[in-house]
């Protein structure tokens, strides 16, 4: 149980990374469809700032590992944003089309990548020849409080950075002007215009940003659920959870803090089916489409119950042309 | 006092394409006075204004604020001048509250916790009633409105631009308004309010500017003036055209409207208690400012929108409640030119004959022929032809293909009929020029062979040759018994083309007018609210007295 729970959050967290770059994306008004994509590239671009390392020094720095590996992420997830926002806010392009392409792109772009033999041989095996991956480093006191640090302190770095970021996400949108800017041009661009908001700016801004941190989670799942260790099928399982961190941001109505919650019950609900033993695949392949399933649910209350604050972004989708009558 | 105007524009012009929405205007706004500005639909208002806040920027012509010339490029600029202009539709965020659309992109050093204060202070000194932590989406129209005023308030302006403040407004709640505007007046603010109504204008106004067709025609002093005479040069000098108007030969009413109240999209009355009736054989036009309902009105006859309470009977039956289809294949017809022409009717990207095939697809059978039964068909025969005709029209009727090869035909004919330019019939029709576009669309509806056609703005942007080949088709329908509904926007082309005008201010009517007994100066009186026949003459003047509505219907 407990290391379910353990696994769960860890799984999540995942989750929660493309789930908040997708919300912030939103907030702006664009949907971004190229976020499994975009996941992706946050893989390739992370074990590529890993190897760097690597080929630089056999006994690299600790810590200069998990920041070239969270730079690069960043850093490639960021460039896919930044080519889906050149296409949807400067040439206005259709988002639902643009994101299905930089998604195409991103799983492609990665699997040529993280399976050429030359570039990803380094990651890998390094990292276990070293005998400790150093973004699953635990934190003190896990091995020591029991169950709670087994829980909830027995992570690498990158869960807690995961949270902290959706915790600012949340501040951010709620409390600040930057925020409330943002909400604005989600809302109806033309009045965040009409009172001198730079419309343009905000969005590849949250564009860009969302991307980065949707790249996290890609990173999150290469380097910590999996321990560093390429197959060759991973761009196809970062797609997966890219497509489900769009259902978790409707399931969690666009809200980064709820978020976390609900992306720990999503890790959960994905880790489930290996925990429960003798099921048959038929039992497996339903309990996996769990997610889907509440995801819709959540879509048919909301729409009853049909609260404006409950209600995606009311520009969503649709691109803005200040000379539009 | 300081003698310097507030704001002054000199020469000023705007062309859209070829097209000068203001031509060469001078306008004086004085420090601390409400200035109206009063024109027709399309008298370039808006235009003039939006270039003073910022939206547009004049093509020709300078903007004097305060006695200094100033460059206006962007909203930012206008609030830089302590320009400020509450638009007709608002612009507002919906789930936020009123605190936070104020204080939205404003960059005051105070967090948003403080404006709640600021706002009550403002509010308290002009008079508005304002509850800063309500919802835009709980508040109602008037209360919208209080809030945009507070934004632009809240930035420091000092001219403010009210774009048809009251057209939304309640009569006691324009008193508010106009309470709150002599608040401002005297506090030394300087306000220019668009209206189209005389009342209005005459109420609130110490200066009267008048637009005509993007031309400055003058400007008075409201104490000298009176409705009458602004009308005259609102509308201006009667022009007379050369339209042709065959006499009609009366038939007992086709369409009947009775005590019709039509909601529109916001939820506030569109059209009141509206009673009129269309004859086989005539044009009945109507008048009114944009916005009064026309367009609710032609979607709810369409059966596109749902009416609130009242009757719609075509030939003496009801057709409230009917669908859009069952109504066409009633024979009544609609053809809707909206602003940007091809938002209503047409599919842009698709061909002529894609179109023509869009309203009438379901008649495009295999073209299997039904055979007629004769009288002389011994009963058993007759039975059977019968049975096999029902047959043929249901395999008619549920043809899963369509035929392309009889909307082609259908797309020359039209074509070849009303002189429609187009390299082929398989031409998109975003392709095609506006005057053809829109004779595409009226083709189409008269192909229907209706006996009642409601055509809403059908010449509206097209040059002259283009307007005439309108007014001719019109009018062959018309002398082929078909009673149409003309929502019209010239006077002028009204007046030579209409049997009768039906004026609506607001939604409600004014009265129905004969073409040719009435005056130009009449309909704009009645358009801007200031004349009323319908109170005058204390009966409705809509309702027919030959009606096809039995009594127990109506």
């Amino acid at each position: 149980m407990i290391s379910f729970l353990t696994s769960a959050i860890e799984f999540g967290v995942i989750f929660l990374l493309g789930c908040v770059g997708e919300i912030l994306t939103e907030k702006s008004g664009h949907l971004n469809l190229g976020i499994p994509g975009i996941m992706c590239m946050g893989a390739a671009g992370g074990c590529l700032g890993v190897k760097l390392c690597y080929l630089a020094s056999p006994t690299p720095n600790a810590f200069l590992v998990v920041l070239m590996g969270i730079l690069f992420a960043m850093l490639f997830a960021g460039a896919l944003g930044g080519i889906y926002g050149v296409l949807t806010v400067s040439l206005r392009s259709n988002q639902n089309v643009t994101g299905l392409a930089c998604t195409i792109f991103g799983v492609g772009f990665t699997s040529f990548f993280l399976n050429n033999a030359v570039l990803t041989e380094g990651v890998s095996a390094n990292l276990s020849q070293a005998g400790l991956n150093f973004f699953n480093a635990p934190l003190p006191g896990a091995n020591s409080l029991g169950w709670f640090g087994t829980i909830f302190l027995n992570h690498g770095v990158l869960v807690y950075l995961a949270i902290v970021i959706a915790v600012i996400a949340a501040v951010t949108l709620r409390y600040t002007k930057a925020g409330l800017n943002l909400r604005a041009i989600g809302e109806s661009p033309a009045t965040a215009d009409a009172v001198g908001i730079n419309v343009t700016r905000y969005k590849y801004t949250a564009i860009i940003l969302g991307a980065a941190v949707a790249g996290l989670g890609g990173l999150t799942y290469v380097m910590d659920y999996m321990n560093g260790i390429v197959g060759s099928t991973v761009d196809q399982t970062i797609q997966g959870i890219g497509w489900l961190c769009i259902a978790l941001v409707i399931f969690t109505m666009w809200r980064p803090a709820l978020a976390i919650l609900g992306s720990i019950l999503f890790g959960a609900l994905y880790i489930l089916a290996s925990y429960i033993k003798g099921i048959s695949f038929v039992q497996m392949s339903l309990l996996n489409m769990i997610p889907f399933a509440v995801t819709i649910l959540v879509l048919i209350v909301t729409s009853i119950i049909g609260n404006r604050e409950t209600q995606p972004p009311a520009s969503l989708g649709l691109s803005y042309f200040r000379e539009d009558r | 006092m300081d003698e310097t105007a507030a704001l002054e524009l000199k020469h000023i012009s705007k062309y859209f394409g070829s097209v000068a929405a203001n031509k060469d205007i001078d306008l004086t706004l004085k420090r601390g006075e409400i200035l109206a500005l009063l024109g027709e639909n399309g008298s370039g208002k808006t235009t003039l204004m939006n270039m003073i806040s910022g939206i547009y920027y004049p093509d020709e012509g300078r903007i004097f604020v305060n006695g200094e010339e100033a460059v206006i490029s962007s909203p930012q600029d206008a609030f830089r001048y302590r320009i400020g202009m509450v638009h007709q539709h608002f612009k507002l965020i919906d789930i936020f509250t009123a605190a936070q659309n104020i204080v939205l992109g404003a960059g005051g050093k105070r967090g948003i916790s403080h404006i709640n204060e600021e706002v009550k202070e403002i509010a308290e000194k002009y008079g508005f009633e304002i509850d800063p932590k309500k919802k835009i989406y709980d508040m109602s129209v008037s209360e919208k409105q209080t809030v945009e005023i507070v934004k632009v308030l809240y930035r420091g302006a000092d001219i403010l631009i009210l774009d048809e403040p009251t057209a939304v407004l309640t009569p006691q709640e324009t008193e508010k308004l106009f309470a709150v505007m002599r608040a401002m007046k005297a506090d030394g603010k300087s306000i220019i309010i668009i209206t189209h109504k005389l009342n209005e204008v005459m109420a609130i106004s110490d200066r009267v500017a008048v637009l005509r067709k993007g031309e400055y025609i003058g400007c008075v002093d409201t104490a000298g003036t009176d409705p009458a005479a602004l009308t005259e040069m609102m509308v201006g000098e009667k022009v007379t055209l050369n339209i042709a108007r065959p006499k009609p030969h009366l038939e007992r009413p086709l369409l009947e409207i009775r005590d019709l109240t039509i909601n529109n999209d916001e939820g506030s009355r569109a059209i009141e208690n509206l009673s009129f009736f269309i004859r086989g054989g005539e044009i009945l036009g109507v008048a009114g400012i944009a916005g009064c309902g026309q367009r609710e009105l032609c979607e709810t006859i369409a059966g596109l929108r749902k009416a609130e309470s009242g009757g719609i009977y075509h030939e003496g039956e009801s057709i409230l409640g009917l669908s859009p289809r069952a109504i066409t294949a009633r024979g009544v017809a609609m053809s809707f030119i909206p602003e940007d022409r091809l938002g209503m009717g047409l599919a842009p990207s698709m061909s002529v004959t894609d179109n023509m095939m869009l309203k009438n697809y379901q008649d495009h059978g295999y073209g299997l022929k039904e055979e007629p039964v004769s009288e002389d068909d011994p009963p058993e025969v007759a039975k059977k032809k019968a049975a096999r005709n029902k047959f043929i029209s249901f395999l008619n009727r549920h043809c899963p293909f369509v035929d392309r090869k009889k909307a082609r035909a259908e797309a020359e004919h039209i074509i070849e009929e009303l002189d429609i330019v187009t390299p082929s019939t398989e031409t998109p029709v975003r392709r095609l020029s506006g005057g053809n576009v829109q004779k595409v669309l009226l083709g189409r509806e008269i192909l229907t062979e209706p006996n009642v056609l409601i055509t809403a703005y059908p010449v509206r942007g097209l040059d002259i040759n283009s307007s005439y080949l309108i007014y001719d088709i019109l009018n062959r329908q018309k002398e082929a018994g078909t009673g149409i509904l003309f929502i019209g926007e010239d006077l002028d082309v009204m007046l030579a083309l209409c049997d009768k005008i039906m004026v609506l201010c607001h939604g409600k009517m004014m009265g129905v007018v004969h073409a040719d007994k009435t005056t130009k100066e009449q309909l704009g009186l009645m358009m801007a609210g200031a004349l009323d026949l319908e109170e005058e003459k204390g009966k409705p003047m809509g309702v027919a007295k030959d009606s096809r509505i039995g009594e127990d219907q109506a």
